[in-house]
């Protein structure tokens, strides 16, 4: 088998004396799409954070291409190429549009700005016609496409998203997860998707986990998740998209 | 009812009574909250004992003054606001309005004015009448102009609440002073010394707050403004205390022509003229000029470069910012200590300017109005801030000009006393009227094809 892009093992996170994670096992390999589904406040957004070194695990590690950087500051991880599109889509408001994907380009020296800019129109084309806009006047959608394209601009090896349909539309889930889709399909993209809308991120993802209270409690891949009667009960039943 | 109020003339009669009774309740409030404090007056007479005066006159001028500003705020003031604001409203959804002439040269026509300041000024007033003008106005102003934009740098830009900036100006004003006293360095060689040791004490001011935001930071940086301020008055031995340091040497022509007295290159027997402290204030007013354009310069050439880019997006948001890759230990330095620069080398000129520097001029009050300045000027805008600048310090300054006011107040009125007052009011007024400062909107560095017209879209809040 081949070395994993990321490699979490046993993972073990705290805030203060609350353990929010516990030894946590997760992989994922280069081109896929992988998902984590669980409920909320299960420990999906603090595993994120684990990753990207703003709440580093106590024990166990996190490889990166085979590196240990569990405990590497957040803005050096993100200069090995893994991007985020953060809990809460996190772009700046008050900038426009094209300045917030500039801030996403910030660690590829511009080099292919202009170049980025326009597949990440052709990607997301409501984006092109807000382009000198302010972000915090965009609605929700287009906030979350901006997060996303703005992770992108960095040309990532690996794309975190943390609950990118969160408080969106369906319609607006679709398009958004459509443009996942053909991302890992054209450019082989990996991507690491955490969700509770487990419907959608199953239908998305090759593999996926099921986190409950802070550990993994099921994992595969995702058609025979989608197919298991227990996650049918906890997480499909009733919440159909 | 409803019929009645669409006609313009009962509109206008329903608004005159509404301000008349709001006028008399104004009245009522402020009858009561001044009976006391202006009312009555505690005073001792001939024998040492304490004696109520009444000020009945005083009080009843008051009160109408608050009863006519009431009025006017309900039937003038408000329906125009109100009228600006709609036809706002629907002008939005139209075409980016087109700046006029004098908006798209501002910054020509600005330096053109400037740099003729002083020629107009002395050919107006005299050689004498014009120091005033130079002095107390023009130089004034700039200096405060330059310590807003370099203030602005740290709290518009990477939006770091720092209420301790006056600090970084005494550290200036006291390297200067100091160093062109115990070495007799001169002014040119100290200005940039200046700037680097103030940007240097800014990094160490960063560094214990490099943790916190907003509140915590303001009370920190405030915090720092004391220390020093305090060490400057202790450390007797070195800064001579409280006395302050004095006979500080001027600033020559980069060495040519000197502006002392007795040198032998002094400017005016270089060139024949009469003697005159003028040409050293109108020398000083160029130089002060030239820092505020470099001050400029700088400021606008940072912003569209990475580290100007990393520092407003900080202002936005710490987090995303690290996830994208940005060290935000350094950004928050390198705003700190270019901030402090700027205003290591505003002090620099104020010690050379005073030819005296003590831990007064430096208190916190001076933080508080450089921060009101940048503020009111709508973070972030230079021209919004030299327009707070030019209407606080320089408004501030025309009071001393209203004598007047003696006639109104009484012969012991003395309007410098109400500065802090008026400048209070002042940025009320403006705070009510334009939130977000004389000039709210935010310049877009960036621009993929065209550069666009900045339609109204950037000003406003979002609808989500
Ligand atoms: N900053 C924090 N301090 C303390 N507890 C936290 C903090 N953030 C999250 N938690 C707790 O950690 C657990 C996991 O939270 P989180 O990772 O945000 O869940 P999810 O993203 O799956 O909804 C929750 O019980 C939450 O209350
Ligand atoms: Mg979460």
């Amino acid at each position: 088998m081949t070395q994993p892009l990321l490699q979490v093992e046993n993972a073990e996170t705290y805030y203060g004396n609350i353990r929010a994670l516990s030894g946590v096992d997760i992989e994922v390999q280069k081109g896929e799409i992988v998902c984590l589904i669980g409920a909320n406040g299960a420990g999906k957004s603090t595993l994120m954070m684990t990753i990207c070194g703003a709440q580093p695990a106590r024990s166990g590690r996190i490889l990166f291409e085979g590196n240990d950087i569990t405990r590497m500051p957040t803005h050096l991880i993100a200069r090995l190429r893994i991007a985020q599109s953060p809990e809460g889509r996190r772009i700046f408001q008050r900038m426009t549009v094209t300045e917030n994907l500039q801030m996403g380009a910030s660690l590829d020296n511009q080099a292919h700005f202009k170049e980025d800019v326009e597949k990440m129109f052709t990607l997301f084309p409501r984006l092109k016609e807000r382009q000198h806009q302010r972000a915090g006047t965009l609605s929700g959608g287009e906030q979350q496409m901006l997060s996303i394209a703005r992770a992108l601009m960095a040309r990532p090896k690996l794309l975190l998203l943390d609950e990118p349909s969160l408080g969106l539309a369906p319609l607006i889930i679709k398009q958004i997860f459509e443009a996942i889709r053909v991302l890992n399909k054209e450019t082989a993209l990996t991507v690491f998707l955490v969700e509770q809308n487990a419907f959608a991120a199953l239908k998305l993802s090759h593999r996926g986990y099921v986190m409950v209270n802070g550990k993994v409690t099921m994992s595969g891949p995702s058609k025979e998740l989608l197919a298991n009667p227990e996650i049918r009960a906890a997480y499909l039943e009733g919440g159909h998209h | 009812m409803t019929v009645s109020s669409t006609n313009p003339a009962d509109k206008q009669q329903g608004l005159v009574a509404r301000g008349l009774r709001e006028a008399f309740f104004a009245g009522l409030i402020s009858l009561g909250m001044f009976s006391l404090y202006i009312g009555l007056k505690t005073d001792q007479n001939m024998r040492n004992e304490l004696v109520l005066v009444t000020r009945w006159g005083l009080l009843a001028t008051l009160v109408i003054l608050a009863m006519i500003g009431r009025f006017l705020m309900i039937v003038v003031v408000q329906p125009r606001l109100a009228a600006r604001k709609s036809a706002k409203a629907t002008a939005a959804h139209g075409q980016a309005e087109v700046p006029g002439f004098v908006a798209r040269n501002l910054t020509a026509i600005a330096v053109v004015a400037l740099l003729l300041f002083p020629p107009v000024i002395v050919s107006l007033f005299g050689m004498q009448g014009s120091l005033k003008w130079i002095d107390n106005f023009g130089i004034q102003i700039l200096i405060y102009v330059m310590l807003a934009w370099g203030l602005n740098i740290v709290v518009g830009l990477a939006g770091l609440l720092d209420l301790g900036y006056v600090a970084f100006y005494a550290v200036g004003a006291y390297s200067y002073a100091l160093l062109s006293t115990y070495f007799g360095l001169s002014f040119w060689v100290l200005l940039p010394m200046a700037g680097i040791l103030a940007a240097f004490w800014g990094v160490i001011l960063g560094f214990p707050v490099l943790r916190l935001r907003g509140d915590y930071l303001a009370v920190v940086t405030l915090a720092f403004g004391e220390i020093i301020r305090l060490v400057l008055i202790n450390w007797v031995e070195v800064t001579k205390g409280t006395f302050g340091v004095s006979g500080i040497a001027k600033a020559s022509v980069f060495g040519i022509w000197s502006f002392d007295v007795s040198a032998p290159n002094n400017f005016a027997k270089a060139f024949d003229l009469p003697m005159s402290s003028a040409y050293y204030k109108i020398f000083l007013f160029y130089v002060i000029l030239a820092l505020c354009a470099v001050t400029a310069y700088v400021s606008i050439r940072l912003r569209s470069m990475p580290i100007g880019r990393a520092w407003e997006a900080l202002r936005e948001d710490e987090i995303a910012c690290r996830s994208l890759g940005i060290n935000t230990v350094t950004t928050k330095l390198t705003a700190f200590a270019t901030g402090a620069m700027f205003g290591g080398f505003a002090g620099a000129f104020f010690g050379a300017r005073q030819g005296f520097v003590s831990p007064e001029s430096f208190v916190f009050l001076e933080s508080a109005v450089i921060l009101a300045i940048v503020v009111l000027g709508g973070m972030g805008s230079l021209v919004g801030i030299a327009i707070a600048a030019v209407v606080m310090v320089g408004g501030t300054e025309l009071l001393r000009e209203l004598t007047f006011l003696k006639a109104i107040f009484g012969p012991d009125f003395t309007p410098e006393l109400y500065r802090m007052l008026i400048f209070g009011l002042a940025m009320v007024t403006v705070m009510v009227l334009k939130p977000r400062g004389f000039v709210g909107s935010r310049q877009p560095t960036a621009f993929l094809h065209e550069r666009k017209a900045v339609s109204g879209s950037f000003t406003k809040e979002g609808h989500g």
